[in-house]
């Protein structure tokens, strides 16, 4: 006994760096895993209130291009207005509709929640984005973000006043894609590299890309909708030892001056989520 | 000013500047991730306690990693420059006579040459096993290699011009402080 304090004495310093290192080791193994278990919301609120306080003055610098972003935003939205495309001699209306049920019976699927960027990073291996909107205003995990150009990422976390996003610039981040011209399904990922280019896997060589095509997130995914955008075909690279093209995608969205961004609650996302996760019995 | 009060706006004033500015700055090339903050720790007082020293460490990563949402991640390569910062500098400095007159590191009570080994090694050996954990998540030994070289370079220029914009005053241990 009296030799173990001895051995403990001597090498305390040694033992505390062990120590240290080791707890370092354990948070960032269980935090790239999970997101969620060493992250604990009051630190978020933290780091979530300063973020918030510094962005208020950047922003000043910033409102220009905020303004163009968003007046471009207007224009296209009031474009895509169902008043817009009144047909000549029929005299019908159409509006859209913002209530749950309609009078037809068709309940909303997706709802659009706006808001604010407080916290970002695009410099790192795995980047998040902070949002000043939590659990209080009903973000919920799973919701997909997208910005005002194309989708940005994945809420992975909520406090009770903010956020926090796994931006699509994450190596472990996964959305799936399909090309807007024939609907080939694909999935997109990030290499790491640069953050303007993503990566978009598992394309068949029989489909027919070509440069600057779009690519537009898919109808598999359960927390995107369907059609929004991701970004352009920049380049093509056919692997001839696979029969799946891996190709380079600018993104629409400029990670580098996100402000503002929407988050779209699927209200079927658990049930879909639960269903799919599910192992099926041997018939 | 008192040592323990200077300390702690460097501390605040470190991180702030690291998150706010360094981290906001776009990337001039992937290997090129401009880090200052573990400055900090090379600045601390001669006489500081080890265990102390190795805590410190802790904290500053762990706050740092806290803003970018990487638990952990600059946590372990601070603690690991903590805990070998006393034994460089026992090889550096001849003992009894710098480490008796001046309060902390610096060119100033080291001498250019001791001093730019000791914050060349230690920045070297932070972003070497800081890469390393990146790249054991993610893996690829060419983003690895050139990481750290680029990285530990503008990391070592920064330091050069922290060293010429702040002109520490190498001050001399009084029996009053």
């Amino acid at each position: 006994m009296k030799n173990i304090f001895l051995f403990i004495r001597r090498y305390f310093n040694f033992l505390s760096f062990l120590l240290l290192q080791v707890a370092a080791i354990v948070m960032l193994s269980s935090a790239s895993k999970t997101h969620d278990s060493f992250f604990s919301s009051l630190a978020n609120e933290v780091t979530g209130s300063i973020n918030k306080r510094y962005s208020g003055f950047r922003e000043y610098f910033t409102l220009k291009e905020t303004n163009r972003v968003l007046s471009e935003e207007n224009a296209r939205l009031k474009n895509g207005l169902p008043s817009n495309f009144l047909p000549v001699n029929d005299g019908k209306t159409y509006f859209l509709d913002t209530l749950t049920r309609d009078t037809l019976g068709h309940y909303r699927k997706f709802t659009y929640l706006p808001a604010r960027v407080v916290g970002n990073t695009y410099t790192l291996q795995s980047n998040f984005i902070t949002l000043e909107r939590g659990t209080e205003q009903g973000v919920k995990k799973g919701m997909a973000v997208v910005g005002s150009a194309g989708i940005v990422g994945v809420v992975v976390e909520t406090s009770s006043n903010f956020s926090k996003v796994m931006s699509l610039l994450h190596r472990n981040s996964k959305v799936s894609a399909m090309l807007k011209k024939d609907h080939t399904a694909g999935s997109i990922e990030w290499d790491g590299n640069d953050p303007s280019y993503l990566t978009l896997k598992n394309v068949t060589k029989g489909a027919k890309i070509n440069k600057g095509d779009t690519v537009l997130t898919s109808t598999y995914s359960s927390n995107f909708p369907s059609g929004l955008r991701i970004g352009t075909i920049a380049e093509i690279d056919a692997d001839p030892a696979s029969n799946f093209y891996t190709l380079k995608i600018k993104t629409a969205t400029n990670f580098f001056s996100i402000q503002y961004v929407y988050l779209i609650e699927n209200t079927r996302y658990i049930e879909q989520v639960q269903l799919e996760t599910n192992t099926p019995k041997n018939p | 000013m008192s040592i323990l009060l200077k300390n702690i706006i460097r501390f605040v004033l470190l991180i702030l500047f690291q998150v706010f500015i360094l981290n906001q700055i776009p990337p001039l090339h992937q290997f090129i991730v401009p880090y200052l903050y573990f400055i900090y720790i090379l600045w601390l007082p001669f006489q500081i306690n080890r265990f102390w020293l190795l805590v410190i460490g802790f904290i500053l990563g762990l706050s740092l990693d806290y803003f970018t949402g990487t638990p952990g991640l600059h946590a372990a390569p601070c603690v690991l420059i903590a805990y070998i910062r006393p034994f460089l500098l026992n090889l550096l400095i001849p003992k009894e006579t710098t480490e008796q007159s001046y309060i902390e590191p610096g060119y100033k009570s080291m001498g250019w040459a001791p001093y730019a080994l000791y914050a060349g090694v230690l920045t070297f050996i932070h972003h070497f096993y800081l890469v390393l954990i990146e790249w054991l998540q993610f893996g690829d030994f060419v983003y690895f290699i050139g990481k750290v070289t680029g990285t530990t370079a503008i990391s070592l220029l920064m330091i050069s011009l922290a060293e010429m914009l702040f002109n520490r005053k190498g001050r001399l241990r009084t029996n009053a402080a």
